[in-house]
């Protein structure tokens, strides 16, 4: 039955992923004027250019044809050329793609261990520890991450010295200091939603009538929380970490673009500024994909965690 | 509770013999109820002697199901409570750690609702050993073994297949099944069940009671059987007792608490139930609602307002409990209303007299 | 649910009454019920619809005129907080970002509250298949996060708060209806509503008149979460530069703006601009999520 399930998400994966390439692709002719103006960007092109574009995109040929060849060749690589760069977008995107998966996996871990973390310590316990956590996180979680990226920059890079402001950083270690200041801007409201919802499932899940029950058959408390209260809980706290991991790729664009970092994000903006469709499609298109994967990933682990999901309604 | 002449409840309280199972001397428990401290249960005495089995029989908000927290040692946080309870002799209170566990795997509970009370993501066979693996050192192979007899015991033939599926995957009643097993695994002396067939649709009722007493009589374990139901309570168990507004009203044995009540409001439960014999014009209930412990006053009985029998002396002062023919009531005139309280409400005639104080 | 709604048709009873809904407490009484927080945030998004409404009138200097010889001069005489990047007054710079910054999030949450709740209501009064269509659809859909919609809005449509807005609202649209469906599935198994329908009142009319009133307080504590959501996504885009314009006035670019300011010790213009959008956005969560837990109920 697991495996029943998981095709029914596959299919709804390569679905998603269908309509939402289908509407990246329509952008094109979404655009105000001709395909032609909305791929240059509304530059004067020579003749010759025009012929190249009308023979890469297909312009000739109807509507789905084209999506399939413009379907077909990003499936293999070819996402297009660069209209102000003049170079293949994939190896464009190659170049950058570490810096975001980099930037997203730092700020990802940081909400795990402290979105998690500081919600199970005040879910557990009551009193001023769990008072104070709540208003913190309230406050946070309002918080947009350029906000939090002047001040992080206003604090630690200007005031404290003790991070740089703006760039990658060559090397690994170096990147790990460049990084620290955007993963915790990009983590900051996340975490704090994090944080809340697992509080709050811990508190419920502690209350529960099950739990009782091991109370009164002498189960010891280390025991308790860990396989009663927290293996419970995590079902809810996976589904938020999740959504918000997935969150991330889109948030990560302004993270980039206020620490000046060479990411997808930072570039994506560019893109769209400067109106090279190609670049912008491209990147929608991985960006896309990761969150649609993601969330997948989330669904598997719900899956998994709680059998009711998959294991259906009762037999005799 | 002005009960002044009284250090010990009454002798008739007890069982008759020696060797305590359970002692219950005088609990009173207060809870925070809207940020003010109320008693929920009230001067409750009640005694189960090794292999008896106790009725505790009362509506909602009588307190019944927090007597069985509390000898559970389940109460919420916050709970003051006073009294004793003794297990073999030992007070319950006082115990911690490893006594705590030992007394939690000699005293078991069944609960109302298996489904609220099985954690649906761990397995039935998780469930079921997870006591004996953790406090009882049991190697788990051994104690999956266990599990399935005792499956078997209480009618769960596949046994090993159940151990396997999870809670969603059993209806109410196998849950509950499983439940009991689960409480007779630890091989406990004392069984607490609250209200264990309130939850399940009545055909199913049936067969868990049924196989629930049988395993009791077997094994010869001690219980105190929580519910709603006068007569469930008087055909499975020896002795019964009534409770209303947190406190005992009385204790009686099962089989003349029918023939022969000897509080009013016992009488008015029995005779609150339709019989399916006698055609009646109109359904009797007990006028008024029942009330929580914490809103019964203390200078007065608790259940004058709805008493067919009341006198002015009721108005005045609570009742204490006396002990008549055997059983024990919280009414001052039960002596006189003696035999006339089975008959209904109707028969007994207003007394111009005083009632005597009752002897023993 | 009210149990007025159990009466046939009521010609007779207005939205108002419709409005305060079950227990009949209104929107002073519905407030006073979410605690001295709930209160509290009301009155900070009173001050801010206020300075929406009115901010360009209330803004002492000119917002939009730039004066480079006075840029990032700190606090003076009637600059409470000194002047930004290109020498305009920051004060009235923030007074006068206060519409755009308010009412983008505004549209979105009309348009995205209105083609949820739409859908929502579609999706339980029929039931069935066009239920699990419009379910199918709206989980297909809600694969594109909001700013990358609205970042490939811009690149198609141009830069602008219209593009943006719109990008958003479509990308919020299905969570609202996820949300709603729930309640409106839920309403729409009510006794009331079987009743009314064997008397033959139409669809329209008792989804309309009786369903969506039932729902008010679920909506109105979702649309109070999403403004808050909406107007930190708004405030993202306009960071980025393709949102609202400059030099139009608005919390985010003056973010943007400012930013080189925090950078060489100037931090007052930046951080003002962030800290309007955090306390708004915080009063709007807060006020949500009380508004959410009485809507549970």
């Amino acid at each position: 039955m697991l495996g029943r399930f998981l095709a029914r998400r596959l299919a709804m994966l390569v679905a998603s992923l269908l309509v939402a390439s289908f509407i990246i692709f329509a952008a094109v002719y979404a655009a105000p004027g001709n395909p032609i103006s909305a791929l240059s960007g509304g530059r004067a092109l020579p003749a010759s250019a025009v012929a190249i574009l009308e023979q890469r995109y297909h312009l000739n040929e109807p509507f789905f044809v084209q999506y399939w060849y413009w379907l077909s060749n990003a499936l293999h690589g070819n996402l297009g050329i660069s209209i102000t760069l003049r170079e293949n977008v994939s190896s464009l995107i190659a170049s950058r793609i570490w810096t975001t998966a980099g930037l997203v996996a730092y700020a990802s871990v940081l909400i795990v261990i402290f979105g998690i973390g500081l919600g199970i310590l005040s879910g557990l316990r009551r009193g001023i520890a769990d008072t104070g956590t709540l208003v913190v996180t309230a406050i946070s979680a309002a918080i947009p991450g350029f906000v939090a990226a002047i001040v992080l920059i206003l604090l630690f890079a200007v005031e404290l010295g003790w991070f740089p402001a703006l760039g990658n950083g060559t090397g690994f270690v170096s990147n790990l200091r460049h990084f620290t200041l955007p993963a915790v801007a990009l983590a900051i409201s996340s975490l704090a939603i994090v944080a809340r919802v697992t509080r709050a499932s811990v508190r419920t899940e502690s209350e529960r009538e099950h739990v009782q029950t091991a109370v009164s058959r002498g189960i010891p408390a280390r025991q308790l929380i860990r396989r009663h209260v927290l293996r419970n809980a995590a079902i809810p706290i996976t589904t938020i970490t999740g959504i918000t991991i997935a969150s991330l790729i889109a948030l990560d664009a302004v993270i980039e673009t206020a620490f000046s970092l060479n990411g997808l994000g930072a570039y994506l903006v560019q893109a769209a500024e400067s109106k090279d469709l190609a670049v912008v499609q491209g990147i929608s298109l991985v960006l896309v994909t990761a969150f649609v994967v993601v969330n997948l990933i989330v669904d598997l682990l719900y899956a998994v965690l709680d059998p009711r999901v998959t294991l259906g309604s009762r037999a005799q | 509770m002005t009960g002044a002449g009284q250090a010990a409840p009454p002798a008739e309280a007890r069982p008759p013999g020696a060797g305590r199972l359970l002692e219950v001397e005088r609990l009173t428990v207060r809870l925070r109820v809207e940020g003010v401290r109320r008693a929920v249960l009230r001067d409750v005495s009640l005694a189960i002697a090794p292999g008896e089995a106790v009725g505790l029989v009362g509506e909602s908000g009588s307190g019944k199901s927090m007597t069985a927290r509390a000898i559970g040692r389940l109460l919420p946080d916050g709970a003051q409570a006073e009294g004793t309870i003794r297990f073999h002799g030992q007070d319950v209170a006082a115990l911690s750690g490893s006594d705590l566990r030992r007394y939690r795997s000699q005293v078991a509970l069944i609960f109302q609702d298996p489904r609220a009370h099985t954690n649906p993501v761990r397995r039935i066979g998780d469930f079921m050993t997870e006591a004996l693996r953790t406090n009882l050192g049991v190697p788990p192979g051994e104690a999956a073994r266990r599990a399935v007899d005792m499956l078997a015991q209480v009618g769960i033939d596949d046994g090993a297949r159940r151990l396997r599926q999870y809670p969603h995957q059993l209806s109410g009643g196998l849950l509950q099944r499983v439940m009991i097993a689960t409480a007779l695994l630890t091989e406990p002396r004392l069984l607490l069940a609250d209200e264990p067939t309130t939850a399940l649709d009545v055909t199913t009722q049936a067969e868990v009671m049924a196989i629930l007493d049988e395993l009791r009589r077997e094994l010869h374990l001690g219980m105190l059987f929580i519910t709603h139901d006068l007569e469930l309570a008087a055909a499975i168990c020896d002795r019964t007792a009534v409770m209303y507004a947190g406190q005992i009203v009385e204790v009686r044995s099962s089989a003349m608490l029918h023939s022969d009540p000897l509080h009013p409001y016992t009488a008015a439960l029995a005779g609150a139930r339709p019989d399916i014999s006698r055609t009646a014009a109109r359904l009797r209930a007990i006028p008024g609602r029942p009330l929580s412990a914490f809103e019964a006053p203390d200078d007065q009985c608790a259940f004058a307002p709805r008493c067919a029998h009341a006198q002015d002396a009721c108005w005045e002062a609570a009742p204490d409990l006396v002990e008549l023919d055997g059983g024990v009531s919280r009414c001052r005139r039960a002596a006189t209303l003696r035999g006339r309280l089975a008959a209904g409400p109707e028969a007994a005639e207003p007394e111009t007299a005083e009632p005597e104080a009752a002897d023993a | 649910m009210s149990t007025a709604a159990l009466m046939p048709d009521q010609a007779g009873t207005t939205w108002r009454e419709r409005l305060r809904g079950p227990g009949g407490r209104g929107v002073l009484g519905r407030l006073q019920s979410t605690g001295p927080a709930g209160i509290a945030s009301a009155c900070v998004i009173a001050v801010a619809t206020f300075a929406a409404v009115f901010g360009t009138l209330l803004a002492p200097y000119n917002p939009v005129l730039a004066n480079l010889s006075l840029a990032w001069v700190g606090p003076t005489g009637g600059h409470l907080l000194g002047y930004d990047v290109e020498g305009r007054d920051v004060l009235s710079r923030l007074l006068a970002g206060a519409p755009t910054s308010m009412l983008g999030p505004l549209a979105v949450v009309v348009l995205s509250m209105t083609a949820g709740t739409l859908l929502a209501i579609a999706a339980a009064w029929r039931r069935g298949a066009v239920d699990a269509v419009i379910s199918s659809g709206l989980d297909i859909v809600f694969a594109f996060p909001g700013i990358l919609l609205a970042v490939l809005a811009t690149a198609v449509f141009g830069a602008g708060l219209p593009a943006a807005t719109i990008a958003l609202s479509i990308a919020y649209t299905p969570y609202v209806a996820r949300v709603l469906r729930g309640a409106a599935l839920k309403e729409r198994s009510q006794a009331y509503v079987a009743a009314l329908e064997v008397q033959g009142v139409s669809a329209p009319r008792i989804c309309l008149r009786h369903i969506v009133p039932n729902m008010l307080p679920l909506i109105i504590a979702q649309a109070t979460i999403m403004f808050g959501w909406a107007m930190v996504d708004l405030a993202a885009i306009s960071f980025l530069g393709l949102g609202v314009q400059p030099p139009s006035p608005n919390w985010g670019v003056m973010i943007s703006e400012n930013q080189a300011g925090i950078m060489q010790g100037y931090p007052l213009p930046a951080l003002t601009a962030g800290i309007c959008i955090v306390v708004v956005v915080v009063a709007f969560n807060v006020l949500g999520e009380r508004l959410l837990a009485e809507a549970g109920q």
